[in-house]
Formats: structure tokens, sequence, C-alpha cells
């Protein structure tokens, strides 16, 4: 009974040890691929043709559901804090609150996270396949290094696209809240427009860019990386493509945390 | 020259190659045969270095390309030229962009003439007024010739060629092995094949070698291949259901 439950720790052990094991060596992979990167980024050719096609296309991609998803957000905030701010005759209060949570926090975190599913989806489907049919093998053989060829052109044009579609979102999403605040709320449009902006710092936009700068990393590394590991087969770049939608939200999520607490304490 | 000496290469516990020894010299044909999976593509993977081996050396012109990174690596590759197995054109670019990507790529060539050396090339395996399509449009045969005018384009010394027939027509099939031996008489390329369509191995071969079980275990003229003694080889090149190759693999 007690050695049946021990081989039963002991097997649990075990595996939580392997897991353990092939998420530092998925650690150290990454890190060795961004090294790669970060040689490529400096290194020619600059494919700037190739880069400013794929920033079209990711922020052509990712506007329509930017725009929809800040709005809605927009509105929102607004309504929920309204329904507070009512009961203490604070209504103005709401146009700060809107701008403020969306510029130091939900701009930037949406924003990524809708490139990430929209974008990085495809990127990593694209490089799989490429991967899985051997185009990648095909790079090589022709003297082209597919990292300076496929991963160079994308990263800047992701870390362009989500800064970006952030302030765009930023933007969409004060609309939103004052579309509620004026029209619903009747706060003034003066009194709304002023309360939005005085507010803000300009620490405030700073901030929210550094975490879009970090979070577009995020999602060119992972996207990109996924799709270079794919396997074998058109499943596995679903697989890939799932995978790398997982990772990049949760290390999204996980990178927001660190970087608020850090700006917490380090910017006061 | 090219040396593959003591080559051993494994994926998870699954041996592909063991200690694999082989020999292949400047401007000759050396056509590799053996039984699907054997580890043919993963052979030729090694000779240009996209593999890299578990232990054992491939020496192209005494350099162990296996030990390669970078610039010295690329400027070895451009000496090569590669057909893959399924022709792995580059889905977002046109017939002409690919055939034109190694000029495009590395050299200053003006576009007048990239499209004429392009046109040449397709016109040597087939092709005409297919420049401007994507791969996508382009049917199995064609996509393999496409593939093969792209790994001639830069006038390559060694030319590796995975199953250049398979899924060609016959008549089509001949014309690439035309091609191939053309390629040898003329340009003295080197060239390995990896194939097992015989009737192809014994026209453009100078030597043919079988893969089995991870080593070669034959090599030879054709003429010493259609007479060998050796059982296996004898039940391959035969197409014969019954021997001592497992069924089952
Ligand atoms: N990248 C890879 N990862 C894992 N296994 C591989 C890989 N490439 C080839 N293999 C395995 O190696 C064996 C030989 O493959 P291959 O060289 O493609 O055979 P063939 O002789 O038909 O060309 C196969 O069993 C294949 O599954
Ligand atoms: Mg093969």
């Amino acid at each position: 009974m007690i050695q049946r439950l021990l081989s039963n720790i002991q097997r649990k052990l075990a595996a939580l040890g392997a897991k353990g094991v092939e998420f530092v060596c998925y650690m150290g992979s990454i890190a060795i691929f961004m090294g790669d990167i970060a040689y490529a980024l400096v290194h020619p050719p600059f494919r700037i043709r190739e880069t400013i096609r794929q920033t079209a296309q990711i922020g052509a991609n990712s506007i329509p559901i930017v725009s929809l998803i800040s709005l809605f957000v927009g509105i929102v905030i607004a309504l929920q804090s309204a329904y507070q701010m009512q009961k203490m005759s604070a209504e103005m209060y709401i146009a700060s609150l809107v701008a403020l949570s969306m510029i130091r926090e939900l701009g930037p975190v949406l924003t990524a996270l809708v490139v990430a599913g929209r974008s990085g989806a495809a990127i990593t489907a694209e490089i799989g396949t490429m991967k899985v049919t051997e185009q990648i093998d095909a790079l090589e053989t022709l003297a082209t290094n597919p990292i300076n060829y496929l991963v160079v052109p994308r990263f800047w044009a992701l870390l362009v696209s989500v800064v970006v579609l952030t302030v765009y979102a930023d933007f969409i999403s004060m609309v939103g809240g004052y579309i509620v605040g004026v029209h619903k709320l009747h706060i003034s449009h003066h009194m709304y427009v002023k309360m939005t902006f005085d507010p803000l710092a300009q620490s405030d936009l700073r901030n929210g860019l550094y975490k879009s700068v970090v979070f577009a990393i995020i999602i060119c590394v992972i996207s990109c990386f996924e799709g270079m590991r794919a396997e074998e087969g058109a499943e596995g770049v679903g697989k890939a493509t799932t995978s790398s939608v997982v990772r990049s939200f949760i290390l999204i999520i996980a990178a927001d945390c660190l970087l608020t607490a850090l700006m917490y304490f380090i910017g006061r | 020259m090219i040396e593959i000496i003591n080559l051993c290469k494994n994926f998870g516990k699954k041996e592909v190659l063991k200690n694999l020894n082989l020999t292949i010299k400047s401007g000759e044909t050396t056509v590799i045969i053996g039984r699907s999976g054997c580890g043919k593509s993963v052979l030729l993977k090694h000779i240009i270095g996209i593999l890299k081996p578990d232990s054992g050396q491939v020496l192209i012109d005494g350099k162990d390309i296996s030990k390669m990174y970078g610039k010295e690596l690329n400027d070895i590759r451009m000496k090569f030229g590669m057909l893959f197995q399924g022709a792995a054109l580059f889905d977002s670019l046109t017939v002409w962009e690919n055939v034109a990507f190694g000029m495009i790529e590395h050299t200053a060539t003006q576009k007048d003439a990239m499209l004429a050396r392009v046109r040449e090339c397709l016109g040597l395996v087939g092709l005409g007024g297919i420049e401007n399509l994507k791969p996508a449009e382009l049917s199995g045969g064609m996509k393999k010739r496409v593939g093969l005018a792209r790994a001639i384009s830069m006038k390559p010394e060694i030319v590796l060629y995975d199953e250049p027939t398979t899924g060609v027509d016959p008549i089509m099939g001949d014309a690439i092995n035309d091609l191939i031996k053309e390629l040898h008489d003329k340009l003295k390329v080197t060239s390995i094949a990896v194939t097992h369509d015989m009737k192809s191995a014994y026209k453009i071969a100078n030597r043919i070698a079988m893969l089995y079980e991870g080593k070669i275990i034959e090599i030879g003229t054709p003429q010493e291949i259609k007479s060998t003694k050796n059982p296996v080889v004898k039940q391959f090149i035969h197409g014969e259901a019954e021997g001592p190759i497992a069924k089952d693999h």
C-alpha cells in the first residue's frame, strides 16, 4: 500500500522532472535562436522591400480586429466605471480612467494578443509549411541564411506594426469612451477631452510603448521558432501553429506582469 | 573529390546511417540506389551540410563541410546545386524568381540577363512560357523540372539530384537523364543522383552504389552491378519480392 503510493509519487516526480528538463531545453533553444536573430539583424543583406511588404501585411491584417476590440473595450471601461463614478458624481474622471488604463496596460496587451493570434499564427503556418516542404533546406543550399531571409523582415514588421497599432488602439478606445461619456453621460466635449489628456504623463505613453516593443519581440521569436521546428506533414504545421499562439499568449501576459512590476518599483 | 568517412546519423533511437563510407570522384556521375526510407535523402543532405553527422566526416576537396559555419559554408555551397525530392520550390515566389534565386541573392546581374538565363535553364528541362506562374499552378512533374532548372542555374560544379525522374512521365524522365549526361559530358559536373529507377541509373551512372541498412554494401560500374553476386543487390536491381531484403521496413 505505502509502497505503491511511494512508487506512484516517484513516477509523478520523474514526469515532473522530465517536463522541467524539457522546459529548460526549450528556453535554451529560444535563447540560441534569439542570438541568431540578433546576429542576422546587424548583418547584410538588409531586405527593405520584403520588410515593407511584411509590415503592410501584418498591419493590414490586424487593423479591423484591433479597431473593433479597442472600441468595445473603451465603451466597456467607460460604462463599468460610470456605474461607480455616478454614485460620487465624478463622471468626468471616466475620461482619465479610459485613457490611463488603455495607454498603460490594455492597449499594449490587447494589441499584442490580437497580433499574436492573427499574424503570429500566420507566420508560424507559413514558415512551418516551408520547413516541412524542405523550402528552408533549399534556402540553405542556395547559400541564403533562413533567419536573415525569413525572420529579420518579420521582426521589423512586427515591431513597427505592434507599436503603431498600440497607439492606434489607445486612440480608438478613447473614442469609445468619448461616445459613452459625451452622448450617454452628458459630459461636455471640452471637459472630456481635457480630462483625457490632463492626467497623462509622458512616462505613461513611454512605458506602454516599451511593453509593446517587448511583446513584438516575443511574438516574432515564438512564431518564427515554432514554425522552424514544425514536424513533418500538415498535422505538424497545425500543432506548431497552436503552440505558437498559446505560448505567445502566456509569455505576453507573463512579461506584462513582470514589466508592470518593474515599472512600478523603478518608475517612482 | 567527395569523401564520406565513417558517417553515422541517428534520429532519436532510429539509426539511419551507420559507419557509411563512400568516395566520389570529381567529374563522375555516381548513382545511389536503395529502398525507400533507407536514408538516401539523409545522405545527400549530409553531403551539402544541411544535416550534421553524429560522428564521421564529409570531406569536400579535403575540407569537412560538417565543421563549417557562416560564410565559409555559404561559399562552398555556391559550388553546389541541389534538386530536392519534392522540388522544394518557394511558394511565395514566381517560377522565374525561383530559378533566378541564386543570381538575385548572390550576384548583381541585370534583370534582362537573369531572365535570359532563366529561359535557357527552363529550356534545358523542356519548359517555356511559365516564368510568371506560381509553383502552386504547376503539376508535380513540372515542379520537379523547375527545381532542376534552379539547381543548375548558377552553373554548379557539383549537382545533387534526389530522385530526378520520380513523378515525371517516362519521356520527360529520359530527357532528364540526357540532361544529366550532358552536364557530365560537356561541363564535367560531379553528379550524385539518388534513384530507384534502375533504367535511369544504368543510363547516367559511371558508378552505382547501393545503400542498405545504413551502409554502402556494394559499389561498381553499371556492368559490375548488373553481374553482381551479392543477393541483396541482385534482389533490388531485379525488383523481386522474394529474397534477403525484409519486406516490412
Ligand atoms: N529530419 C528528420 N527527423 C527524423 N527522422 C528523419 C528525418 N529525416 C529523415 N528521417 C528518417 O530517416 C529515414 C531515412 O529517410 P530518407 O533519407 O528520407 O529516406 P529515402 O532513402 O527514402 O530518401 C526515414 O526513416 C525517415 O523517417
Ligand atoms: Mg528520399
